[in-house]
């Protein structure tokens, strides 16, 4: 932002300059250079703390992670920081653990059966809302409760509901006539409960943010369409859709990344348990580099930076489409 | 490129967005809260699992009182047992370890191999009076780098009203057979049998161990017939119903609670439950865990150690010594072994608990029959091996494999290390 404005205000002082004469052509030259070495060092200036804090929080602990997964890490050489560089080792020890591909599928099932979801829902509350009627405003409120409470609450509650001996869920399906399900302790549902927690966490995201698109959305276009004789399914098909797509696809791009790191809920409901049935590499990095007596921060490390490259990968795509759009 | 700057900070916010992953990767520098050895005059660090204690507490006091008497003050920093490990080698790193340092006893090992422990024989210390067992877990090629605070280890507690009203004589309670049989009584007389704890946590392997040892088995090889043995009789009673299925789930602490609704006929738990046994408001009993054929099965060691970390500085040792001194001398070790329900680990300071308490009487025994974790050579392999057996505990628990098939996984990842 602060180069752009100074670019500005360097192209346009030549003309300024002209209209103030040419005698003084060489001492306005000089004026003008020294004010742009000026304007650039305060540039500078004022982007050097933003660069500190990217150094020091980013880019540091970044390059902390490659190097943790490109060297051969014991408990010793992590204190001594003598660990030998190793090359590709620790990724290759991690992809022929046999934890790994259920890892990545747990990964990849956690993350688009959660972002599909939250959108729906997110998207199908937010046409709802946004027909403003009587309580709207408290009902949205209340669907934002969610996003307010700390991770641990509601994790630990969602634990206790799931809980297959004394749980309310279990409880009600028993009401209902249907026999216990073992949410989190059977390989079968683990994985399905943490999703359907995280679903829960993650909707009032998307219904902020797809509600604030909704608002910029012209009222005319859907009473053009009305008199055009659109039906309610049309005018969401033709109009709320297309147009909400830029929004759709930030929400989107910002789910997935966010989804794709979700460690502490399925650590404090499942600890990615029973055995492997819902570890996702989030947690299995976790539990690689603090999850025993004995530590492999190598390994850890290799699982955490797949998981960043993942995240690159599609924050890229994402850039992408959305030059496209623009263009 | 159309706008190369553009991309080129889009770029930068994407990689910055994402990097809050790499927090997880492990490892990086979030430095141990604000704990520095430095040469801060007469201030010496102290760091303790026991949260659950502040300074007013008889251990806060005590740990003060044994600064003052040695000169200096304590500054005495309480964290999570699971944080303590991994802060102490972060510190270690940073060379900033605290001087006196109270740990798990599983912990000793891996702190030993990273380097950051004094032996007890550098720094002077006497343990002849400890018992061999006890200090087992702390011994690492003959060397020993810890004294024990005093030890804890599992029994079964079970309730006197169920089994009456089941028709189960606790003393009929005398190998696996016998146990479910117990069970069997208990669940047809409409009560629920037994809860422990299977978590996938270093603590499920030290409820399973009992069994596993009381089969004979070796952790060196976890899917012998033995270990099966053991594994299957876990199944066996959270297929039959006389476990419920959350002990998958259950901490120690989880799965009291669930003993103390008291709906539950046994429950494998610890010395340190004994004070919350008395308040649970039913008639209680503590038998031995039984070994596959009869006699008590052999139990795990758990409770701490006090170390001395590595200093830059050694002329700090003479007053961390008579810190640990303090601390570990009979008068002191029968305070802290009393507030915190755990086993002396001295005969003499035993025989003064037992006297005191004639409720300590088989835990004592259960003590003295107790094997370390890390003891017989396994030091730093424990670990690799612990986590495969609680992962194979939970496949087969939950029924994801047959405890053969989870048992051999685990052999197979053990075996890489």
């Amino acid at each position: 932002m602060t180069i752009a404005r100074v670019d500005r205000r360097s192209q346009r002082s030549p003309a300024r300059s002209g209209a103030t004469g040419t005698g003084h052509r060489t001492s306005a030259s000089d004026l003008r250079r020294r004010q742009r070495r000026r304007s650039r060092l305060t540039a500078l200036a004022f982007i050097a703390p933003l660069i500190v804090y990217l150094a020091a929080f980013y880019l540091y602990p970044l390059y902390r992670n490659l190097d943790l997964s490109l060297r051969d890490y014991t408990v010793r050489s992590f204190v001594q920081g003598n660990a030998p560089f190793s090359g590709l080792d620790n990724f290759r020890t991690v992809l022929d653990d046999p934890t790994f591909g259920p890892a990545m599928r747990h990964t990849v099932i956690f993350t688009f059966a959660s972002i599909a979801f939250q959108y729906a829902a997110g998207l199908a509350l937010a046409v709802f809302f946004n027909r403003r009627f009587r309580l709207a405003g408290t009902l949205r409120a209340l669907f934002l409760i969610p996003w307010l409470l700390p991770l641990i609450v509601s994790a630990s509650t969602w634990s206790w509901m799931f809980n297959s001996e004394s749980g309310v869920i279990n409880y009600a399906l028993h009401l209902v006539g249907v026999s216990p399900v073992d949410w989190l302790n059977s390989p079968d549902w683990a994985l399905t409960s943490v999703v359907i927690a995280n679903i829960w966490i993650g909707i009032p995201f998307n219904l902020v943010i797809l509600y604030s698109g909704l608002q910029n959305i012209p009222a005319e276009l859907y009473e053009a369409a009305s008199l055009d004789g659109a039906g309610a399914w049309q005018q969401f098909r033709r109009i709320t859709f297309p147009l909400l797509r830029p929004v759709s696809a930030i929400t989107l791009l910002l789910g997935l990344v966010y989804t794709l790191k979700v460690f502490d809920l399925i650590w404090i409901m499942t600890k990615g348990g029973p055995g492997d049935a819902s570890s996702t590499l989030a947690t299995w990095s976790y539990q690689l580099g603090f999850g025993t007596l004995l530590p492999k921060f190598g390994p850890g490390a290799a699982v955490g930076n797949i998981l960043i490259l993942i995240a690159l990968v599609f924050g890229l795509l994402y850039i992408r489409v959305q030059r496209r759009q623009e263009a | 490129m159309r706008n190369p700057r553009r991309t080129l900070l889009a770029a930068m916010a994407t990689a910055g967005a994402l990097t809050a992953v790499a927090a997880c990767g492990g490892g990086s520098d979030s430095s141990a809260s604000g704990s520095g050895s430095g040469k801060s005059g007469g201030t010496y660090n102290f760091w303790d699992p026991y949260p659950q204690f502040d300074a007013s507490s008889a251990w806060g006091k005590l740990v003060g009182k044994c600064g003052t008497d040695a000169g200096v003050k304590v500054k005495r920093t309480s964290m999570d047992t699971t944080d303590l490990g991994n802060k102490a080698l972060l510190a270690a790193q940073q060379g900033n370890a605290p001087d006196v340092m109270l740990v798990d006893n599983p912990v000793v090992s891996t702190l030993v191999e990273a380097g950051i422990l004094n032996k007890t024989s550098d720094l002077g210390l006497d343990t002849s009076s400890i018992q061999k067992n006890i200090l087992g877990a702390g011994v690492i090629d003959n060397a020993s780098y810890g004294v024990p605070i005093g030890a804890n280890t599992l029994a079964l507690y079970y309730n006197k009203k169920i089994l009456t009203a089941a028709h189960v004589d606790p003393a009929s309670v005398k190998d696996w057979a016998s146990l479910t049989a117990a069970l069997k009584k208990v669940k047809s007389a409409g009560k629920k049998g037994i809860t422990f704890s299977a978590i996938n946590t270093e603590e499920g392997s030290f409820q399973f161990l009992p069994w596993f040892w009381g089969a004979g088995g070796d952790l060196t090889k976890l899917n012998s017939a033995k270990g099966v043995a053991a594994l299957s009789l876990w199944k066996q009673w959270v297929d039959g119903g006389y476990a419920p299925k959350d002990v998958l789930q259950n901490t120690q602490t989880t799965s009291w609670q669930e003993f103390a609704t008291g709906e539950y006929a046994f429950s494998e738990n610890g010395t340190w439950q004994l004070g919350n046994a008395d308040k649970a408001g039913f008639p209680y009993g503590v038998i031995s865990i039984p070994g596959q054929n009869g006699g008590s099965a052999p139990v795990p060691t758990g409770g701490e150690f006090v170390t001395v970390p590595v200093q830059k500085d050694s002329s700090r040792y003479d007053v961390s010594k008579k810190i640990v001194t303090c601390l570990t001398n009979s008068a002191n070790l029968l305070t802290t072994d009393t507030t915190l329900t755990y086993v002396a680990p001295t005969a003499a300071v035993q025989a003064q608990q037992v006297a005191k308490n004639p409720e300590l009487k088989p835990w004592v025994g259960a003590v003295a029959a107790a094997r370390g974790r890390t003891s017989d050579g396994l030091g730093t392999k424990y670990p690799t091996i612990s986590q495969p057996m609680w992962t194979a505990v939970q496949n087969a628990l939950s029924g994801g494999k047959s405890p053969q098939a989870a048992l051999d996984a685990a052999q197979t990842a053990a075996g890489k290390g």
